[in-house]
């Protein structure tokens, strides 16, 4: 198992990335610098969260042409496994590879604060771990992440189960007070229709290890680990 | 030489915060007959080009691949002949 950490001019959470899948996990990985033109190698590809390009014009808008994105689209295509957290949650949705958009936060606030997420799709490449409707406790680090899609694709989202997680109360309910950006029906990561590109705002690099207040976010690597083999 | 001026705002049926801010911003300041603000962004493209039929085709082309997003915004512009 060897995991491609796809690097862009601006991008910060990479080594957070690096240090769960060296020092937590004990994988295979490598950092994949935005000019390459190839992912071969790699079976599973992660987009980090920062500010890639300085998200100059729109989050992820300029990142989509970054050179190494032609094979990200290939690789995902072809079914394999794709996470973005943050800004490449971001990144992947300008590209194409997941549906819809994120906007600018309804508090018009940069919101850096622990959120507890319910587990809505568990047939994911990231979420088999889990159970559905399992809470899971992880920091959020962004000013634009107001999760938004016209009515249509949201009812089809719906429909597909392509909604992963939605923000929610402690004990699991999906309620206004706990949604931190003003994202449609409190959606904090959706995946695609194929199931293997999954896309979240919150963190879960950072609360992979007891030291950082949750280990919440280690179900989502686990369940990456065993992506790449047969089930 | 022809010049584009092109302005994108979000579509309508998407929340403008920031427009809805600066919309309570100027009703303090007592401006109260404002009755909506949207908040967008204004770009001037130059282009080698000098013919205006050619040129709003390519500018079309550029703000629905990337000026724009089509999920949430929308765009206008206008072409002008300017001298080089």
């Amino acid at each position: 198992m060897k995991v491609g950490v796809l690097v862009f001019p601006g991008t910060w959470s990479h080594q957070d990335f690096a240090h769960v899948l060296e020092d937590v996990l004990g994988t295979g990985w490598g950092y994949v610098w935005h000019k390459e033109t190839s992912v071969a190698g790699y079976d599973c590809l992660i987009l980090p969260g920062g500010f890639a390009h300085g998200d100059y014009l729109r989050c992820g808008a300029i990142a989509r042409f970054s050179p190494v994105m032609e094979a990200v689209i290939r690789f995902a295509k072809a079914g394999g496994p794709v996470l973005g957290s943050c800004n490449g949650f971001q990144i992947l949705c300008e590209a194409g590879l997941l549906p819809g958009a994120l906007l600018r936060n309804d508090s018009l606030q940069y919101r850096c604060r622990w959120v507890h997420l319910r587990a809505e799709n568990v047939e994911t490449p990231f979420t088999r771990t889990l159970r559905p409707g399992q809470i899971l406790k992880m920091p959020i680090s962004h000013g634009e992440g107001r999760y938004f899609a016209s009515p249509e694709l949201l009812a089809a989202l719906n429909a597909n189960g392509q909604i992963v997680f939605r923000y929610a109360t402690p004990d699991g309910q999906i309620a206004a007070a706990a949604n931190p950006n003003g994202a449609l029906e409190n959606i904090a990561g959706i995946c695609s229709e194929g199931r293997n590109v999954v896309g979240l705002m919150p963190h879960p690099e950072r609360a992979a290890e007891p030291l950082l207040g949750s280990e919440d976010g280690r179900p989502l690597f686990d369940a990456m680990l065993h992506a790449a083999l047969p089930r | 030489m022809i010049e584009a001026r092109i302005h994108v705002t979000l579509k309508k049926s998407v929340l403008d915060p920031q427009g809805d801010t600066v919309r309570s911003g100027l009703a303090s300041l007592g401006f109260s007959t404002v009755h909506d603000c949207r908040i967008g962004k204004f770009m001037v493209l130059r282009l080698n080009e000098t013919d205006a039929k050619a040129a709003e085709a390519t500018v079309n082309e550029m703000c629905r691949k990337l000026l724009a997003n089509p999920v949430i915004e929308e765009y206008v512009f206008q072409i002008n002949e300017v001298a080089g």
